[in-house]
């Protein structure tokens, strides 16, 4: 992950809350993905709302092992095309 | 949340079941041109209180609503029913996929031109052999060439991605690798999935289910050919077999993250329970969420499940106990061994069994059923149907 870029939630993608965080289903390649928690959930709602990846961790304020496993998660989500990179 | 506190697996957490199935299995009518002796809903005759068309389009709304993002549609044949198509663009338009199953009657050229052309619309072919004599057998005289004209059909219409569909049987394991190279010469994906003995599956199980040999060459086979295979996550039950556990959900996902929707709007645990011990309630009233959400059945099933016998078993972490469906409709404990544990404890609780077998729910296999296609014989094609009653009665 380009912690300068922004990213944003690929509009063909949407997310259904559940007890354990969200249910992620891709309309485009018909994926379905699982966000294992919910402040994650909240986090990807809003990581368009942010100039960059940078901006939208530091808005968060999570610790570094947190931290680390959200860039985890937004990766391969970035793989499946849940995330794109926006302009 | 805090950054230390350990995330339970997945599948821990689909045991409390989901805000709505992941896996809904919808069956638009048990009208059916085939009368396939393994069928799961004892389908052949359309039944006169199947949801109309408009009711169908209310619970697709109550769907796109809930966000069940495609929903499996099956029967009977589907395609059989006169609103079928009108039925696939109105979900489509509403956002909820159609993955559909069908025995390939009415997939014409034309029709497949339309479903490659249509996103968002998946198609099953089943084919339960690679060969007319291993397939004709179980699903009638016809049927293979049946499948294999929609198949080309679809491929020549450039449709991507569609399936062919296997259920594996004591004469069609040893042809896996035939299956393969006939989906490969379509473009198509495999899916094989398990015979349950359920429906008319419950009378032909003890012939057709595999033997404890073809379920270690079936198992050996899934781990070799990888995730490439699509198995509807039906096999795990295998998974005490080998160090290597089978791609997909090892869990039995019944009320919990699968449910069925029958063709009269009944609704059940799961696409292999159709009787009245797994059935939820129906979809006429308050609706399909009602059921899902408030149904004491699926209540019972989201609360921690007991591995009675099982539990003491090295391998219960890896076979979770099998299959409910597999269990009931062969007469054992729920919370017993499935039938066909691979440690040998099915077949020693099938032997001490004793009682009535349950019969599954509403039986709409047409009578005078057609004759059984023996395997070894040549196939005579034997216009034996005239006598039916015809499954399209009353579907114009």
């Amino acid at each position: 992950m380009d912690l300068d870029k922004h990213y944003r939630l690929n509009p063909r993608v949407a997310l259904r809350p559940e007890p354990f965080g969200a249910l992620a289903y891709h309309f485009g390649n018909r994926k379905l993905s699982f966000l294992k928690a919910p402040d994650l959930v909240e986090f990807v709602r809003e990581l368009g709302g942010h100039p960059s990846l940078r901006a939208a961790l530091g808005a968060s304020e999570l610790s570094e092992t947190r931290r680390a496993g959200y860039l985890k998660a937004l990766e391969s989500l970035v793989a499946t095309d849940m995330i794109v990179e926006g302009t | 949340m805090t950054a230390t506190l350990p995330i339970p697996a997945l599948v821990e957490q689909f045991k409390h079941g989901l805000e709505a199935p992941i896996c809904l299995t919808w069956e638009w009518t048990y009208a059916c041109n085939l009368a396939c002796t393994h069928c799961l809903s004892s389908s052949g005759r359309r039944d006169p209180d199947e949801l109309s068309t408009e009711e169908i389009k209310t619970v697709i709304d109550e769907l796109e609503r809930m966000q069940v993002f495609y929903v499996n549609v099956g029967g009977g044949e589907p395609t059989v029913r006169p609103d079928f198509w009108e039925l696939l663009d109105y979900a489509v338009a509403h956002h909820v996929g159609i993955k559909f199953s069908t025995n390939g009657v009415k997939i014409t050229p034309q029709r497949a031109k339309q479903l490659a052309s249509t996103d968002y619309v998946d198609v099953q072919i089943s084919l339960d052999g690679a060969t007319r004599e291993v397939n004709d057998a179980v699903r009638g005289p016809g049927s293979y060439d049946l499948a294999t004209r929609a198949l080309a059909n679809l491929a020549e219409a450039g449709m991507k991605d569609f399936k062919i569909s296997v259920v594996m049987t004591r004469h069609n394991i040893g042809q896996l690798d035939e299956f393969k190279r006939i989906a490969d010469g379509f473009g198509a994906q495999l899916r094989i999935t398990r015979l349950r003995p359920s429906g008319r599956g419950a009378d032909v199980w003890d012939e057709l289910h595999p033997t404890a040999a073809q379920q270690l060459e079936l198992y050996d086979w899934l781990v070799a050919n990888g995730d490439k295979i699509l198995t509807g996550d039906s096999f795990f039950h295998l998974n005490a077999l080998g160090s290597t556990s089978l791609p997909g959900l090892n869990l039995c996902g019944a009320g919990r993250v699968v449910c069925l929707i029958d063709p009269v709007g009944d609704v059940y645990a799961c696409p292999f329970a159709i009787h009245d011990v797994f059935k939820a309630g129906n979809v006429r009233g308050r609706g399909f969420g009602a059921v899902w959400r408030d149904s004491e059945l699926f209540a019972d099933l989201r609360r921690p499940q007991t591995g009675g016998a099982c539990t003491s078993c090295p391998a219960f972490d890896s076979c979770q106990g099998g299959c409910m469906a597999a269990k009931f409709f062969t007469g054992l404990p729920l919370d017993g061994p499935d039938p066909e544990c691979v440690k040998g404890h099915g077949e020693q609780a099938l032997s001490t069994r004793d009682g009535a077998l349950p019969k599954p729910g509403g039986d709409h296999s047409r009578t005078g059923a057609r004759k059984s296609v023996s395997l070894g014989l040549p196939s005579v094609r034997v216009p034996d149907r005239a006598c039916d009653t015809s499954p399209l009665a009353g579907l114009g």
